[in-house]
This record gives structure tokens, C-alpha cells and sequence, in this order.
């Protein structure tokens, strides 16, 4: 019980280094550029028309 | 600590939604900030919107041609959830501060949560599961995927990019038909039922809820109970919005880390921190 104590902020930080690696793999496949393309037209399915 | 939230919530809202620009002649911003995605619901095509949605960017990753992991959006879920877990819906989320809001309007008998609350619970899950991943796969409009939790479901995006749109931009308001009644219907629905029952949509339907509600247990911000110092007087679990108990406080995938508890203790045992403090405490 206490090493699972010790252990989670430690996963709360393992947590954030994945984040930080997914976005790095996810900017060198050139995903940002396709969300900020979709972010970027206006989304005519979001506001009921599309 | 309501007053602080109140204001973090405003002051969040209107910084991510602050391109008055937009508002003012119908159209959304385009700027290099719109790579990035703020960690609450917030409707990319909301024409105050500085930055992107997380869940509209999982869709538009997963409606690409083949099967690529979304990164990106993953990136940033473990980012904001390692983080802050669900604290981003109960302090950050712009939609979530309209439920806030209406829930204050004094009419009804105000309720924590709707009849079958076990059952219901999981519908965020189907949400996310098959209409924001499963749909957006291998659901086509056309010749092109389509984003079927924006286009049938997010009210956000009928209540923060629909209707300022609509209403500023003359061409587009021609368009609308079936598809924005039914979007219309469903955003109606939740605001009546948030005036009684604390936010619906959050509890039941929010896709973005189900993700951050999976690294509660692990998020690096925490509530900590000093179990020496209570009294089980049960306070914390009174106040609490979304009924939970008091072990289920902050680990449950359900508690959006208003406060409320922390507010009510009248021992002080609960309390933020980070979660390395709660360690070095314990």
C-alpha cells in the first residue's frame, strides 16, 4: 500500500513525459498542422450546418 | 475559494475566447496559436476561440485517410490530465462554468444527480468511444470522414460557435437546417436540466470528462484528507456537487476538484497540493 503511495506522483510525472513525447512524435508526423488546418476553417459540422 | 473559482473560470474563458475581432463580423481566428489546444471544451470554431479544441483535434486526427495514432492529441490529453486530471473541468472549462451558472438560478429543487446516476455515469464513456472515436473513423458525409461528436452531439459548439456565427454572419445563417434544430434541441435540453441538476452534461455526456477522469487517481494535482485531523463529520460529503464520498474524493474519476469540500471542512483537512507534497506530508 505504501509503495503505491510512493509510486503515484512519480506516474503523475511518468504522465507528463509521455504527454511531452506523444507531442513531439505527433509534431514530427505533422498531426499540428492537420489540427490547426481544421481548426483554422470554419467547422461547418460544429456549428450545425455541415 | 468559490470567489477564486468563479474567477478562474471567467478569467480562463475570456482569455481563450478573447479574439473580439471574430464576434464582431462573423469569422474565427487564424493565428499560429490555433496549433495548440486549451484543456477544456471550447469549440475551435467559436469565433473568439484563440486556440484549438482536444476533442475536435482527436477527430480531425482520426478522420484522416488510414489509421494514424492521433500523437498530438494524445500528447496533450496526458499533458493536461497528468496535471490537473479533472480539475480542468471543475476550474478551466468554459461550458462547465455555464452549468455552474445556471445551477445558481434559484428555481426547482436542486438535485446532485439524475435517477439510475450508477448506469448513466458510463454514457460519457459510450460517447467518447463511439461517437468521438468509432465514428470519426469510419463515418462518412460525403467522400469525407466527418467529426460525428461535434456534428450530432457538443453543445459547446452550438452555444459558443453556432449561434455567435449565426448570428454575424448573414451567408451562413442561410444554411442552417435539420441538422442545427437537432444540435439546437440538445443544447436547450442540458441548460433547462443544468438549472436543476448539477452539471449534466459533465457527469453524463462530456467525452473530454471520461479522459481527464482517468488520470484523477494519478494527477499531480490532489486533494489531500488529513486523516488525522477529521472528525467524519461529513461536511465534505454534503457540499459535495456530485455526491461523492469522502475516500472517493479526488480519486474518483467523477470529482471535478471544485473545492467545495476543501471549503466546507470546518477542520481544514482537506486541501490542494500537489501531489509530491501529499508524499512528503504522509
Amino acid at each position: 500500500m505504501s509503495f503505491w503511495k510512493n509510486c503515484k506522483p512519480h506516474i503523475g510525472i511518468l504522465g507528463i513525459l509521455a504527454g511531452a513525447i506523444f507531442l513531439a512524435i505527433g509534431a514530427l508526423q505533422g498531426q499540428f498542422v492537420v489540427i490547426w488546418r481544421k481548426a483554422v476553417m470554419i467547422c461547418l459540422e460544429c456549428i450545425g450546418i455541415g | 475559494m468559490k470567489r477564486l473559482r468563479l474567477a478562474v473560470q471567467l478569467l480562463f474563458t475570456i482569455v481563450t475566447n478573447g479574439y473580439m475581432y471574430g464576434f464582431l463580423n462573423g469569422k474565427i481566428y487564424r493565428g499560429s496559436l490555433k496549433y495548440a489546444c486549451i484543456p477544456g471544451l471550447n469549440c475551435y470554431s467559436c469565433p473568439g476561440a484563440v486556440a484549438a479544441c482536444p476533442i475536435g483535434a482527436l477527430q480531425a486526427l482520426l478522420n484522416q485517410r488510414g489509421f494514424q495514432i492521433p500523437f498530438a492529441a494524445l500528447g496533450f490529453f496526458f499533458l493536461f490530465g497528468s496535471l490537473l486530471g479533472r480539475f480542468v473541468c471543475g476550474w478551466l472549462c468554459p461550458f462547465g462554468l455555464v452549468q455552474d451558472l445556471l445551477h445558481k438560478i434559484p428555481v426547482f429543487q436542486k438535485k446532485k444527480r439524475l435517477p439510475c446516476h450508477r448506469i448513466l455515469k458510463y454514457g460519457k464513456y459510450v460517447v467518447l468511444i463511439l461517437l468521438v472515436c468509432v465514428c470519426s473513423m469510419f463515418l462518412f458525409g460525403g467522400l469525407a470522414k466527418i467529426p460525428a461528436f461535434c456534428k450530432y452531439l457538443c453543445p459547446s459548439g452550438t452555444l459558443f460557435g453556432a449561434i455567435p456565427l449565426l448570428g454575424a454572419n448573414e451567408a451562413l445563417r442561410g444554411q442552417t437546417g435539420g441538422l442545427f434544430l437537432w444540435k439546437l434541441g440538445i443544447l436547450i435540453a442540458i441548460l433547462f436540466l443544468s438549472v436543476k441538476v448539477y452539471r449534466p452534461f459533465c457527469q453524463y455526456l462530456c467525452p473530454l470528462g471520461a479522459i481527464y477522469g482517468w488520470f484523477n487517481r494519478f494527477s499531480l494535482v490532489q486533494i489531500q484528507w488529513e486523516k488525522e485531523r477529521c472528525v467524519s463529520c461529513m461536511a465534505c460529503e454534503k457540499a459535495c456537487p456530485v455526491d461523492l464520498s469522502l475516500k472517493e474524493i479526488s480519486r474518483s474519476p467523477e470529482c471535478i476538484r471544485c473545492g467545495k469540500c476543501v471549503d466546507a471542512c470546518p477542520q481544514k483537512c482537506l486541501h490542494f497540493c500537489g501531489s509530491r507534497t501529499k508524499t512528503t506530508k504522509s
